[in-house]
């Protein structure tokens, strides 16, 4: 049985309000069986050093992704993985990490490829937590691992491959949620961040820039509904029933902008090319632009 | 790569992670990284003199001192929300403590790749340790050629 839902005035201005609870709410349903609180962080040993009581870690490199081959792992691996951390398949599972829950937000993504239902983020994530005083611990938590059925990952409703963005150049609307510097071609990665290797500078064509944080707060929450289509809808110019598709580096941002796109703003067919630039600004022939402006798509 | 190729605080460092499983392998960085000195005052107030590691994913600085004895000293800051980060500085910084500059040139430049880290932590993130130790040699060049 899902636990409650957060009835914080805030959601319910969003379109999914159930993706979403307040730190006050979990602070109250922390223990409660049926529920999971998974911590997903940039760095592979932040939980270690603090975390919040109970919560499990899920880490994206050494756990999200298949060791081998560029993809994620496949039906045994994440119930193997998720049944390990005590998750059912329908135990509501709760994400939070640091960085505006950024990699909270690529979890939850992984999470909907495999059709996870219950899955939902903790608005403002490690930050807020830790700065409102509440407690963290270095306790390991006792698990009790538990069956998880072996589901068949659905890449053909969240997620976008470079084809998907070729075959619709110019048809359906492009998000790119990088930083201004590797929008434009000055830099192929984030500034201070590892280089994940591109050889071409730039954006893919008719990509609108919307850096991925510009949807957080300044204490990490996301923006409330008005702020939200304020950008994505007045400043961008997305309208109801678009689908879109999402991109960044590796694909770890645009999750983070496909949870505002889709559960916060209500687009229903919005995906995430995770490929996304260490892809395309290295594929052979496809079309890059440079500079500020959008650009137009190749006629065909 | 072993004892006889590598300084002797290196070598064992590197013995201490590959007799550990994956999993407390990552525990054994975090030791390290709790390990991390704090930056010697002199430097604390001097933040032009340290050098950021952009290979890093956080924001980490470090510094090669070459002391008149010619003993090899690195000093590294990084934030406690980048323990990863913290622990790579760590184990240089300790590991690199008191040798020559011959001895440090002599340091392997994958040495980062052989801790048997790639599984733990992700090849991706090992990079990070790699950038590290290139911008240490290449400090202390400059330190020998000033």
């Amino acid at each position: 049985m899902p636990a409650e839902f957060d009835s914080a005035a805030k959601f319910a201005e969003y379109a999914h309000p159930e993706r979403l609870v307040s730190t006050d709410w979990l602070a109250e349903h922390l223990g409660r069986p049926g529920l999971v609180v998974v911590e997903s962080d940039e760095d592979v040993l932040l939980y270690e050093t603090g975390h919040i009581p109970g919560a499990v870690k899920v880490d994206w490199h050494t756990e999200l992704n298949d060791p081998v081959v560029r993809d994620y792992v496949n039906g045994e691996q994440f119930a193997a993985l998720v049944g390990s951390k005590g998750i059912g398949r329908d135990t509501t599972v709760v994400i939070y990490g640091d960085k505006n829950n950024w990699w909270a937000a690529y979890a939850l993504w992984v999470f909907t490829l495999f059709g996870h239902e219950d899955v939902r983020l903790l608005d403002g994530g490690r930050d807020l937590w830790i700065a409102e005083g509440r407690p963290i611990t270095t306790e390991a938590p006792v698990v009790r691992p538990v069956e998880y059925p072996v589901v068949e990952r659905d890449d053909s409703r969240v997620r976008a491959f470079r084809e998907d963005v070729l075959d619709n150049l110019g048809k359906l609307p492009l998000i790119d949620v990088r930083s201004p510097e590797e929008y434009t071609g000055e830099r192929t990665h984030m500034p201070a961040y590892p280089d994940e290797g591109a050889l071409r500078g730039g954006h893919i064509p008719t990509a609108a820039s919307v850096p991925w944080a510009r949807a957080a707060a300044s204490d990490g929450t996301f923006k409330a509904r008005e702020e939200l289509d304020a950008i994505y809808r007045d400043e961008v110019g997305l309208a109801e029933g678009d689908d879109v598709i999402a991109y960044c580096r590796i694909g770890e941002r645009s999750s983070h902008t496909w949870f505002v796109l889709t559960h916060l703003l209500g687009f229903e067919n919005v995906r995430n090319y995770d490929g996304s630039w260490t892809e395309w600004g290295s594929a052979v022939r496809v079309p890059i632009v440079t500079g500020p402006e959008r650009g137009e798509a190749p006629g065909r | 790569m072993d004892a006889t190729t590598l300084p002797a605080r290196l070598a064992e460092t590197r013995e201490d992670f590959l007799d550990l499983g994956v999993k407390d392998r990552l525990q054994l960085l975090l030791e390290f990284s709790n390990e991390l000195p704090e930056l010697p005052a002199r430097y604390a107030d001097h933040p032009d003199l340290l050098e950021r590691v952009l290979e890093c994913q956080s924001p980490v600085y470090i510094f090669v001192e070459l002391d008149d004895e010619g003993r090899v000293h690195m000093h590294a800051t990084a934030p406690a929300e980048s323990p990863t980060t913290r622990g790579f500085a760590s184990i240089l910084a300790q590991g690199l403590e008191g040798l020559t500059a011959d001895e440090v040139f002599g340091i392997p430049d994958d040495y980062p790749q052989s801790l048997g880290l790639g599984e733990a932590v992700s090849p991706l993130r090992v990079r990070g340790m790699t950038g590290m130790l290139a911008r240490a040699k290449r400090q202390l060049r400059e330190r020998v050629a000033a």
